[in-house]
């Protein structure tokens, strides 16, 4: 019986010949990852093993990028520990100013290849699955087990297929196709599968946007997203990465739990309502919901072609005079890039913030945290109470284009509702 | 282990990000946790939990974050388990690795209220609602899970791993 391509990177990694959904196997992992809130206790944990070294350290990765620069002495002792520790073992470490959000940086430095297993202790490692490998969250204790063994355990998922067809309309991305997903399926309407992302619309989609909807499998309750490997995978990793690798393809005859067709001809630029990620709707719909702050940023939707896609919606333009709109590149590289070509300047000039990398306020850490009662639009993952701030502050999601239309209309608005710039 | 309490009924989908807010998030220390655990759900609930007092929840309990800080934040404030209709997965782990005793009941969960009386067994796998008198079946927990929790814990599992290895051998 054929397997899918989740089942296949489990089995090899498990060094068997098949698996079946539902068992628990135990299998080897190609980089275990950590940052500097999950570190802290996974050193701990790890300290109880009696092991003084980690089983591989050029499988363990650590990355400061959740409270840094360090917001407060609590912050800055944490970030201590773990960097402590990375160098103590030898471990890759990625420091600020060299650096930037774990999801934005391992892709970037090559480190996460197709056909691998991936865990870290963050909720949004499935990230990976956009290159075709097997990657998933883990608490801090799974990581610190995962540092001591090199292995660790794994129920093997039941596999769901999503065939995305139809056209896709100008100007929809990856952050649109997820939250409509999720608008559909709910947010635990696929708890604990693995999202297989196919059809003729994924076939033709950039790898930035298969990025953002394996980053938000999470909030379907998955446990990994993944995509197949094709010609315009293989493109991404030759830019980024000399190490090899063996992509998975899943079979014509495997098994899936379900199959869910979704037709995306007529989609609209999406955003998700407070306090879930499933609660979605068209943003023009959205009438006179006025904002106080814009975050473009974040694992999900700060890298360089959201930032570009932002600029050519905030050129020439103003932020509304009553929002603050906070951009934040999600690494090093990126903001350099962004500097090279002229984005920065198009943010800044517009009224906007240009921060360092920081997974800062999408998880109401720093750097734009909500007062009671505001609202703001967020390019991010999540809009659980509080998340951003205050209990009583709303988070609305969306994608980069939206963010940009709704910074300059100080409400919730569509691109297509901004009005052309003078001087265009 | 059989445990007994009081319930605080909560709905679905409760995120680690209310169970415990990332303002928090620069201490892992357990107690200090505690002080606010699910206090964007329920402010008053760290103030008022009695040691031994159990959660019961709807689908998707701990949906959300990796962070570990929120079983640990309900280990710590007394909560002797909880009975939920399902676990997000990545809490579900995160409990059993730190030994905080979780059940799965969907059944058990309908008629329950805040202020019952629950009795729990996570070894034979049963719920009773002592006010309606009814029991109900738990999911049990696969074998490996079941290792997991007899060692008293993840780390104390791999750690006998290591003692019996004597050491690991890095791949």
């Amino acid at each position: 019986m054929g397997m899918t391509m989740t089942e296949k990177i489990l089995s090899r990694a498990a060094g068997r010949e098949t698996v079946t959904p539902g068992e628990i196997v135990e299998v080897e992992v190609d980089l275990v990852m950590t940052n500097d809130i999950t570190a802290p206790l996974s050193i701990r944990e790890f300290k109880k093993t009696g092991l003084e070294r980690v089983f591989d350290p050029k499988k363990v990765v650590l990355v400061p990028d959740h409270f840094v620069p360090a917001k407060d002495i609590k912050s800055a002792e944490q970030s201590k520990i773990m960097r402590e520790f990375a160098h103590e073992q030898g471990a890759i470490y990625f420091e600020v100013g060299r650096a930037g959000i774990e999801h934005v940086v391992l892709p970037e430095n090559g480190l996460t290849l197709p056909g691998q297993v991936i865990i870290g202790a963050d909720s949004h490692s499935c990230t990976y699955g956009a290159f075709n490998a097997f990657s998933t969250g883990m608490g801090s204790t799974d990581i610190a087990a995962a540092m001591a063994l090199g292995t660790t355990w794994v129920r093997v998922p039941p596999s769901i297929k999503y065939v995305y067809t139809g056209t896709l309309p100008e100007g929809i991305g990856g952050k649109d196709l997820i939250l409509h997903t999720i608008g559909l399926i709910g947010v635990d309407g696929a708890l604990s599968a693995a999202m297989e992302f196919t059809g003729p619309v994924i076939e033709q989609l950039p790898v930035d946007d298969r990025i953002e909807m394996a980053n938000m499998a999470i909030e379907a309750g998955a446990k990994s997203g993944i995509f197949p490997f094709d010609e315009m995978t293989r493109e991404w990793m030759a830019r980024y990465s000399d190490n090899p690798y063996e992509p998975v393809f899943s079979d014509d005859d495997a098994t899936y739990q379900e199959v869910v067709e979704i037709d995306v001809t007529n989609l609209r630029p999406v955003v998700a309502l407070p306090h879930l990620p499933s609660n979605t709707h068209a943003a023009e719909d959205i009438k006179d919901m006025t904002i106080q702050q814009v975050v473009i940023g974040s694992c999900t939707n700060g890298r360089i072609s959201d930032l570009r896609e932002v600029a050519k919606i905030l050129k020439g333009q103003q932020i509304h005079p009553e929002v603050r709109c906070i951009v934040i590149p999600g690494s090093q590289e990126v903001a350099k890039q962004a500097t090279r070509e002229g984005l920065s300047d198009i943010f800044l000039d517009a009224g906007a913030i240009f921060s360092t990398s920081t997974c800062g306020p999408c998880l109401g850490g720093y750097m734009g945290v909500l007062a009671e009662g505001e609202r703001c639009v967020s390019t991010t993952n999540r809009n659980f109470r509080g998340r951003m701030g205050h209990r009583n502050a709303e988070i609305i999601l969306a994608g980069p284009q939206v963010a940009a239309a709704s910074a300059i209309l100080g409400r919730v608005a569509s691109p297509n509702q901004v009005p052309v710039a003078v001087g265009d | 282990m059989r445990f007994q309490g009081k319930s605080w009924k909560f709905p679905d989908d409760v995120d680690t990000d209310v169970i415990i807010p990332a303002r928090y998030l620069m201490t892992s220390d357990a107690d200090e946790l505690a002080e606010h655990v699910m206090e964007d759900i329920d402010p008053d609930f760290a103030k008022n939990v009695q040691k031994g007092d159990i959660i019961v929840a709807g689908r998707n309990f701990g949906c959300g974050s990796s962070r570990e800080h929120a079983p640990i934040a309900i280990k710590a404030a007394g909560v002797s388990c909880i009975i939920a209709a399902s676990y997000a997965r990545i809490f579900y782990r995160n409990a059993i690795n730190i030994g905080l005793p979780i059940v799965e009941c969907p059944e058990a969960i309908e008629e329950a209220e805040t202020g019952d009386e629950f009795e729990v067994d996570t070894n034979e796998g049963w719920v009773r609602n002592t006010r309606t008198g009814k029991a109900y079946d738990a999911v049990p927990f696969p074998d490996y899970i079941k290792d997991i929790i007899a060692a008293g814990g993840l780390m104390e599992a791999v750690a006998k791993r290591v003692r019996e290895k004597g050491q690991v051998s890095s791949q």
